[in-house]
């Protein structure tokens, strides 16, 4: 006797455990048992376990029985056809879902010629081994699998064409690829999920060379003369977005160009763009410190008296203003409501991004890299052919990584190029690297896939062959025009005085903890203390009190804060950091006392 | 002996140590303008190696130590096969002796042997005489009788000679263990009576605790593996227990060590252990093909045993003796050390290195060390 859980909870018992599984699988192949209803009878604990809850990970196989599959040829006719549908596959029994539980006791094959008598299933294609975007990476079974993973993982980032719709959407931090293309070397989950009516990359020239050093590192060395084509171009959009708020006492934010009697009114040029009604028009070509939006909001805190008296000169201005190092276009302008009736603006700015050294590009390899370099196009390498390369790709990131595909797909582009059709790359399905290579001979091509190259700077041919191809190259979300970033004097924080932190806020870079060790470590104490000195200050110290006293301007005097001017008052150098961990711990109740001595 | 006066003339330049090296390494044929130039070169050799004063020495041992633990990271290679003990290695056990942990996680002895059985004479013999036993190995059975109110316990007689240990009297020994039951021998079996207590579960807590019986061996000891390293046999066990073992003859006292430092610091004192610390992790960065500079981990093992204590690198080791309580609240719970330094009105003199980077002032090292001292009262008396 089995006992038998339903959903993990004990409804009875069988007597013939695997009779009765067997009879659960006809019946719901037969439809009378739901079709996500799973069993499986575990003979070490001797219990059949039938689950129908939600959340259970269930995958589609074709059945396979006494050594044969249940889809025949006028099934695959049908379907062609249009006269049956997936649901009528799964009513007819020929495709089944399983469980997690249930595959245990399945055994699964990857190839109809694999198929032994012992098989019970048949995967509907190898491909499902791997998931959507990995299956997305071309001739993946020449792979190292983190490699797969990696080029998934980088086609995410990848700048494309996302939505048609792009144009009345509101999205944020969004790029669109402009020019984008269908691959040349493409897989079946290209055509499954529409990649043609969504790409994200473009087919180039790829060289397989170094170039004077500067593609070192996993760098790329681009073709002026390609980017000035369009190869990656893209637009940055971003929105801006101000509300008029309402607060107590029926005040409200007001959006308008504000008067110059308002409080923090900043300069008539700062204002420039905006028209009548506050908003900046579309097309004006914004800089940092430049007002989008203009508003007045009612002062913080009322006293009585302001309550009588709501001359604009008691409002403060609360523009939307561009941050420091932002700059771009103004693409579209929404004026609305938002849910609490309140008047809503939103304003899209666009910002043309043109490649330039510092932008990141990756093929679908996982081979990411930064450009290091735009060689004008008279300086490129160029072919036999007179074909000049959009991109050098460096040698040195194949070895280590062992990116057979990465070739592959290079070789594939070339035939595809040449023979003008798409050559398929699916996982474990792609086609050959051999016929590659032969068709390759037909166009009067080498089908080791190198050619001769020529110095454009000498004109002579290079000593070696180098090996050339298309493939698809794509360009990711990370441009350095969004992160470069400096500072040499700048903003610092109200509590601590020391510089701000971060791109947006125009903060100072962190010499830490680990940086600060390399200093005391090579013993210079003075350079040290001068990196630090960013929040420097100079305080009085009482004598007596030991406490931090302060200059008084109009008696032209050091005060001490308990004995006043009856006492001797030394001025130290300190950090303002550490004056406030003083003031923090008197703030604790502790008394710390200062104590100064002559340093020479 | 011209050769002898040369050298000795570098006596204030040279430690002795190194003289006598030099003298025991000097070639015959040696004339002395070269011996000349060789002290010369030995010198600049010498004065290149020494610390420069200022040099923060504990910064760059520290960065020294900590940046290739980094890379060493929680994975360790593994010796296949050639001992069965697991062992802690690697960076986790670079830790545990820095941190001084009380409780090592593989406690260990090595057990080096005198001269005949470190060749390998009877070492299965010996190493089993070291092993922990408890009683319930020397048992065929215990049972307990309800009817009888008796505990019985079968001897095995065969296994006691075997081990050699018939002289211990078995009886004194559960005697004591059954305190207030009686108890009798016949022949290979003894009885307790427990007519007395009518719980059956303190009887079965008796049984227990009879098995469980110490019986031969050294205590602590739970595993022994006697192996061979290069031409020599020794002993390697789980679990320490330093000074019985050394009380064995067989035992060669000089070179027997554990690697937990406390009993070390125990058996042999302090110098030891600072010796082994300096071992343990040298051996550890060794093993995993790192090369450190052994000065470095030797201020480190100087660090935590110079108080005649051992103390660990952390905030109950040698950091709770820093003067300073800015420093010692800039490391870790800035707020108990800051309350208590209130309440003992304690006083910063500002003389470390994490102080001054606080405050924003010049670090006492390096460029920031020396100080002009003029002496006026002299320029006076002069003049």
């Amino acid at each position: 006797m089995a006992d038998v859980y339903l959903d993990f909870k004990f409804i009875g018992e069988v007597k013939k455990p695997k009779e009765f599984i067997s009879r659960i699988v006809t019946e719901r192949k037969a439809g009378d048992l739901p079709t996500h209803l799973n069993a499986e009878y575990d003979k070490n604990v001797d219990a059949v376990f039938i689950e129908i809850s939600k959340g259970r990970a269930v995958r589609p196989l074709l059945i396979v029985k006494d050594g044969k599959i249940s889809l025949t040829n006028r099934h695959l006719e049908q379907l062609e056809k249009g006269e049956i549908s997936w649901s009528d596959l799964i009513k007819q029994g020929i495709i089944e879902y399983l469980d997690a539980s249930e595959e245990e006791n399945a055994l699964v094959a990857y190839w109809p010629e694999a198929i032994t008598s012992e098989h019970t299933h048949l995967e509907i294609a190898p491909l499902s081994i791997v998931g959507l975007c990995t299956s997305l990476v071309p001739f993946g079974n020449h792979n190292h699998g983190v490699r797969n993973a990696q080029g998934a993982k980088n086609q995410k980032q990848a700048l494309g064409f996302y939505a048609a719709n792009f144009f009345t959407r509101m999205d944020m931090d969004l790029s669109l690829l402009h020019y984008p293309q269908v691959p040349i070397v493409e897989t079946i989950m290209h055509d499954i999920s529409n990649y043609n009516i969504h790409p994200s990359g473009q087919n180039v020239t790829v060289v397989i060379m170094t170039h004077s050093g500067y593609n070192m590192e996993d760098a790329i060395v681009v073709n002026q003369g390609s980017v000035d084509r369009g190869m990656g171009r893209s637009s940055y959009y971003r929105p801006v977005a101000a509300e008029e708020l309402r607060y107590s006492g029926g005040l409200i934010d007001e959006i308008c160009i504000p008067d110059k009697e308002v409080k923090g009114y900043k300069t008539e040029h700062d204002y420039r763009f905006l028209e009548d009604d506050g908003i900046v028009f579309p097309e004006a070509k914004v800089k940092e410190e430049d007002v989008i939006i203009g508003k007045t909001s009612p002062p913080r805190f009322l006293n009585a008296m302001d309550e009588y008296n709501l001359a604009t000169s008691s409002r403060r201005e609360s523009s939307l203003a561009l941050k420091h190092g932002e700059q771009g276009i103004i693409d579209f302008v929404m004026v609305t409501e938002n849910e609490e009736g309140n008047k809503l603006v939103q304003v899209r700015m666009r910002d043309l991004k043109i490649p330039e050294i510092g932008d990141k590009f990756t093929s679908r390899h996982g081979q990411k890299g930064v450009i290091s370099l735009l060689v004008p196009e008279h300086d490129i390498p160029f072919f036999a052919s007179g074909i000049k390369p959009d991109i050098i790709f460096n040698s040195h990131s194949l070895p280590t990584r062992m990116t057979i595909s990465h070739i592959i797909e290079l070789l594939g582009g070339k035939v595809g190029a040449f023979s003008g059709r798409n050559i398929n790359s699916t996982l474990f399905e792609g086609e050959g690297e051999k016929d590659l290579r032969e068709e390759l001979k037909q166009y009067g091509l080498k089908d080791n896939g190198t050619e001769t190259v020529y110095d454009p700077i000498t004109g002579e041919e290079m000593t070696t062959r180098v090996f050339v191809g298309n493939m698809y190259y794509m360009k990711l979300r990370h441009m350095v025009s969004n992160k470069l970033h400096a500072r040499g004097r700048g903003p610092i924080q109200l509590l601590t005085r020391q510089p701000t932190e971060g791109r947006a806020k125009e903060g100072g870079l962190r010499l830490g903890e680990m940086e600060k060790d390399t200093f005391v470590a090579h013993g210079s104490s003075l350079l040290l203390k001068e990196r630090f000195d960013s929040d420097k200050v100079t305080v009085p110290i009482c004598d007596k009190s030991g406490l931090i006293g302060y200059f008084d301007a109009r008696k032209n005097k050091m005060i001490s804060p308990v004995h006043g001017e009856d006492s001797i008052m030394t001025t130290v150098e300190i950090s303002y950091a550490f004056k406030l961990l003083l003031d923090e711990l008197r703030s604790m109740g502790i008394y710390p006392m200062v104590r100064t001595e002559q340093k020479f | 002996m011209d050769k002898e006066k040369l050298i000795d003339q570098y006596a204030e330049r040279l430690p002795k140590r190194i003289i006598q090296d030099v003298k025991a390494h000097l070639p015959k044929n040696c004339d002395t303008k070269r011996l000349k130039k060789i002290m010369e070169a030995v010198v600049s050799e010498y004065e290149d190696t020494l610390a420069e004063p200022g040099e923060s020495v504990g910064l760059v041992a520290a960065e020294s130590i900590g940046e290739p633990s980094t890379q060493m990271t929680l994975r360790t290679f593994h010796f296949a096969g050639v001992s069965e003990m697991n062992v802690t290695m690697g960076l986790p056990r670079v830790i545990e002796v820095l941190d001084a942990r009380k409780t090592l996680s593989t406690p260990m002895t090595e057990i080096y042997l005198k001269k005949p059985y470190s060749d390998g004479k009877d070492i299965k013999k010996i190493s089993q005489r070291i092993k922990e036993r408890k009683l319930k190995e020397f048992v065929k059975e215990i049972s307990i009788n309800i009817v009888e109110n008796t505990v019985k316990i079968d001897l095995d007689k065969k296994k006691i000679e075997e081990y050699e240990q018939t002289h211990i009297n078995i009886l004194k020994l559960v005697d004591k263990a059954a305190k207030g039951f009686k108890t009798k021998q016949e022949g290979d079996t003894i009885f307790i009576d427990t007519v007395k207590e009518d719980n059956l579960n303190e009887i079965y807590k008796l049984k227990e605790k009879i098995k469980n019986l110490y019986f031969c061996g050294i205590k602590n000891i739970t595993q022994v593996l006697p192996i061979q390293r290069g031409d020599e046999f020794l002993i390697v066990t789980a679990g320490i227990n330093l000074k019985e073992i050394l009380k064995l003859d067989f035992v060669d006292t000089f070179r027997t060590k554990s690697n937990d430092i406390y009993e070390m610091r125990r058996v042999f004192g302090i110098e030891a252990a600072r010796q082994s610390i300096i071992n343990e992790v040298t051996a550890m960065f060794e093993s995993q093909g790192i090369d450190i500079d052994i000065r470095h981990v030797m201020l480190v093992a100087d660090m935590m045993t110079n108080t005649g204590e051992i103390m660990g690198i952390n905030r109950t080791g040698i950091v709770k003796d820093k003067s300073s309580v800015l420093a010692r609240a800039s490391f870790e719970t800035p707020i108990k050390h800051i309350i208590q330094a209130a309440m003992s009105g304690e006083e910063d003199y500002l003389s470390s290195v994490i102080e001054n980077v606080m405050i924003n002032q010049p670090v006492p090292l390096g460029s920031g060390l020396p100080k002009l001292i003029a002496n006026f009262d002299n320029q006076k008396n002069k003049r």
